[in-house]
């Protein structure tokens, strides 16, 4: 079974406690659960909605498919009727709302009336809603009056009982006006608390601080703030510092500071706010100064929507920045990966003296996903080549960018031994001292690009799913790695033999583990949120393969993997 | 003991012969000597121009940056490691025109960093345009009908911007503009010392005999209390036949890096990670 519920209705209604609710309930008895959020940028009114996937099998994309509506506007109501599947239901309150149905699949609930009664106060609706929706599932009643439990205990007793009472009368009311069994079945389950439930930008977040992070700073923009404020909510405990900036030019150049002071440090933002840090990105080329910059992608040009997705800066991040320098680029597909690659990007950054960056984007940074397990001990943390004092036969023999064979040259922190460091923006002896000098240009050149080749043979092979061969290959690169699985999984489903090839590291490009033999005689198909195909172009030219088919999305909303399916029909 | 001797730099300097930026370097110097600083634990972070190029002249650690961006920079090496003693260093047009930004946030965050603005009213580096502090009618080649704005007045903008230490130095006034420089360094929280210094390529009105004629040392010949804000407004706006030097504003208040608990015990550099202690963290997402 799998089904999804969506909640729909204007910012400020509290869409988010009913979703998380469900959720939880269904976590709790080891549930997979997915919810994916689309907002509109505004605090109040809108139309807004979450909507929570729930499968006993891993779930890790949205579905196109809604079976139970849950509407707190009429907006909701006239215009996602749509999604509903052709069983599914519609919740809505015609108290409230400017709507009327005949249809007996949607049920007009009292939530507000209810919620007054049962619960002594209309903000109990929320529970109402929660248990109408509930006594749809034949799951019981049980389960729900247990996460309210633990969700509203810290608000004392008296609250726990009246969301538990509004949630039981919303069950009991559907039950007795429901003309139809219960319509979606779930297997019953016990409580445990194993799986967790974590948006992507936590991952990012947690992945940063155990690779450890110590100075974050930033300046809001979404969809990048969420990660900025999950590190503040434990920087005191895990000895962070996170400094907000006035600007996004200040952000990356205090975490040049920090780095260059011995610090793992790293910023976030979005393609607006990369826009302005891009001249520091070469300064980081310039003076080899290790950081971590994460770009949480959003459809532009310009302001564009701010609180929706787009895989529309690849090719930005790829050249962003004046002049010749290595960098690397990493794109998440889900959180544990998310997880692994923000220490790969910090190990990176310091091993290489580069600046790495993170593609992500809204979906990815704002959805739900159930983790089983997230494993810190695999983290290793590699400084790199840095010196101490009895690593210098004196301390005015130190060079910060001495001539090496790996274009890697040692650093030294200020301060931690008796030797000085010289940094530069300017081009630089191997002292760091301003030079003009072409022999010295030319070898300075040489030593940061020398870099781009053991950078390289670090990148690990894209995801291939399932092995072997097939006749459609499904090629995308990172938040698309759930949807792109589902369909592929669809796809084999009825008879066709469909692959998916996943790119997490993007760049620099490793020819090393790729032969194009095997993707000769399939159909390469791109799947990417954006108007050109920005990674199927890459790939082409790193590859010499040629893309046949790019399914392109750039509406602002994630992929179904119905509406992928839907593109290649014809292909099965 | 650190003498002179322990800045000695190889580099060679590339200002022009006459510059104020020599009778700096040498007030900086002696300053630091003064202090008895030691040079692996001075910083010191510059952007672009001709007063950048100062930490290369000296033995220190140094960033040299971007135009502009000295004072981020510098807050993020005092934020990872506050044990340093950390100078920025700029031109009027890195610190006021590019930079003006971040010097009006870092004087707000009371980061204890010495900000040194070697203010020649004029860009050198790029050959003689017109700056933030050129005054109004200022003739140069971008500005051949005169400058058409009136200059920033960053003593003004420190002042109402509550910067804890704000001072005016002068190029020719060495020993003076050393004690400046000490008082700043030895002060905690963001010190602006601005430094008239004079260009002798390119600014032909505001000379050494220029300012000569109408520097006068706040305090010579009465008292002077800096921590009054109001006074510290009037002195701020004297400019003319009589131009102020001295601290013309200080203030006690609490430093950034005195707010995070993160480093009350040591540095954030010298602070390593476990990455297994993450895994508490968990509990708060079942």
């Amino acid at each position: 079974m799998d089904i999804s519920i969506r909640v729909g209705g204007e910012a400020g209604q509290g869409i988010q406690s009913i979703s998380s609710i469900i959720a939880k309930t269904f976590v709790r008895h080891d549930f997979y659960v997915f919810i994916n959020q689309d907002f509109a940028s505004r605090i109040r009114g809108g139309h807004n909605f979450d909507q929570v996937r729930i499968s006993k099998h891993p779930v890790n994309a949205a579905s196109g498919n809604v079976d139970i509506l849950i509407s707190l506007d009429k907006e909701t109501a006239r215009h996602d009727i749509d999604c509903l599947t052709d069983n599914g239901f519609l919740l809505f309150d015609e108290d409230e709302i400017d709507f009327t149905s005949d249809d007996p699949n949607h049920l007009s609930i009292p939530f507000a009336q209810i919620a007054s009664t049962v619960g002594k106060s209309k903000i109990m609706a929320n529970s109402v809603a929660i248990g109408a929706a509930l006594a749809l599932i034949d799951f019981g009643l049980q389960p729900v009056l247990d996460c309210l439990q633990e969700q509203f205990q810290p608000k004392g007793s008296e609250t726990v009982e009246n969301n538990q009472k509004s949630a039981t009368a919303g069950y009991d009311f559907v039950r007795q006006n429901l003309k139809a069994k219960p319509a979606f079945k779930m297997p019953s389950a016990k409580w445990v608390r194993e799986k967790m439930l974590l948006t992507g930008s936590q991952a990012i977040a947690l992945g940063a601080m155990a690779s450890g992070l110590k100075l974050y700073s930033g300046y809001p923009m979404s969809p990048a703030t969420a990660i900025m404020e999950f590190v503040a909510s434990q920087a005191d405990r895990y000895h962070i510092i996170v400094e907000q900036a006035e600007d996004e030019i200040a952000a990356i150049n205090m975490v040049i500071g920090a780095s260059f002071a011995g610090a793992r440090a790293m910023t976030a933002t979005s393609g607006g706010g990369f826009c302005l840090m891009v001249e520091a990105l070469s300064l980081a080329g310039m003076t080899e100064t290790p950081v971590v910059i994460i770009v949480a992608q959003r459809p532009g040009p310009s302001t564009g929507l701010p609180t929706r997705t787009e895989q529309g800066d690849l090719n930005f991040v790829l050249h962003a920045g004046h002049g010749d320098f290595p960098r690397a680029v990493l794109a998440p597909g889900h959180p544990e990966q998310a997880l692994y690659l923000m220490s790969k990007a910090f190990n990176l950054a310091d091993k290489y003296q580069i600046p790495v960056i993170v593609l992500s984007d809204q979906h990815f940074n704002d959805a739900y996903f159930t983790v089983d397990e997230l494993d810190f001990r695999n983290i290793a943390i590699d400084r790199g080549y840095i010196l101490t004092d009895q690593d210098l036969p004196s301390p005015h023999e130190y060079q910060r960018y001495a001539a090496s064979e790996s274009g890697i040259s040692p650093r030294i922190f200020p301060g931690n031994t008796k030797a000085v460091v010289y940094a530069d923006s300017d081009e630089h002896s191997p002292e760091g001292h301003i030079t003009e000098s072409a022999a010295v240009r030319n070898q300075m050149v040489r030593k940061r690009m020398q870099k781009f080749e053991g950078l390289r043979r670090e990148i690990d092979p894209p995801e291939i799913y399932p092995a072997g061969e097939a006749e459609i290959v499904l090629l995308g690169w990172g938040s698309t790695h759930g949807v792109i699985k589902e369909a592929v999984d669809k796809l084999n489903q009825n008879g066709a033999t469909a692959q998916m090839l996943h790119y997490s590291e993007l760049f620099p490009f490793n020819h090393d583990h790729f032969s194009t033999k095997a993707l000769r005689k399939s159909k390469i198909i791109a799947v990417e949120n954006n108007y050109t195909g920005q990674f199927a172009d890459f790939f082409s030219e790193k590859t010499g393969l040629s893309v046949d088919r790019r399914i392109l999305k750039y509406d602002g909303r994630p992929f179904t993997s119905h509406e992928i399916v839907n593109q290649i029909k014809d292909l099965i | 003991m650190i003498t002179v001797e322990d800045f000695h730099s190889d580099d060679p300097i590339a200002w022009c012969p006459g510059c104020g930026n020599f009778s700096i370097l040498k007030a900086l110097k002696a300053a630091l000597v003064d202090i008895q600083q030691q040079p692996h634990e001075l910083v010191i972070v510059s952007g672009i121009g001709q007063a950048p190029k100062t930490p290369h002249y000296l033995r220190c650690n140094c960033f040299n940056g971007l135009h502009g961006r000295t004072l981020p920079v510098a807050t993020g090496i005092k934020l990872a490691n506050h044990k340093l003693t950390v100078i920025a260093q700029g031109g009027d047009g890195d610190g006021y025109g590019e930079g003006g930004n971040h010097f009006l946030h870092a004087m707000r965050r009371n980061i204890d960093i010495t900000y040194l603005v070697h203010n020649n009213q004029v860009y050198g580096l790029t050959k003689g345009q017109a700056s933030p502090t050129s005054e109004h009618g200022f003739v140069t080649k971008t500005t051949p009908r005169g400058a058409h704005s009136p200059a920033c007045n960053p003593l003004m903008l420190a002042v109402a911007s509550d910067c804890s230490f704000v001072a005016r130095g002068f190029a020719g006034e060495i020993d003076h503009l050393a004690d400046l420089i000490k008082a700043g360094i030895r002060h905690e929280g963001f010190a602006l010392i601005d430094i008239l210094q004079p260009c002798v390529s390119f600014n032909r009105v505001n000379t050494f005999k220029w300012y000569s004629e109408r520097v006068y040392k706040i305090d010579a010949d009465s008292p002077y209390d800096a921590e009054d804000r109001l006074n510290a407004f009037q002195k701020a706006q004297e400019w003319g036949d009589k131009i102020p030097v001295g601290v013309i504003y200080r203030k006690q208040r609490p430093t950034l890096e005195k707010q995070f608990p993160a480093i009350a015990d040591q540095p954030l550099a010298w602070q390593p990670t476990d990455p297994g202690t993450f895994t508490e963290l968990l509990e708060t997402f079942k």
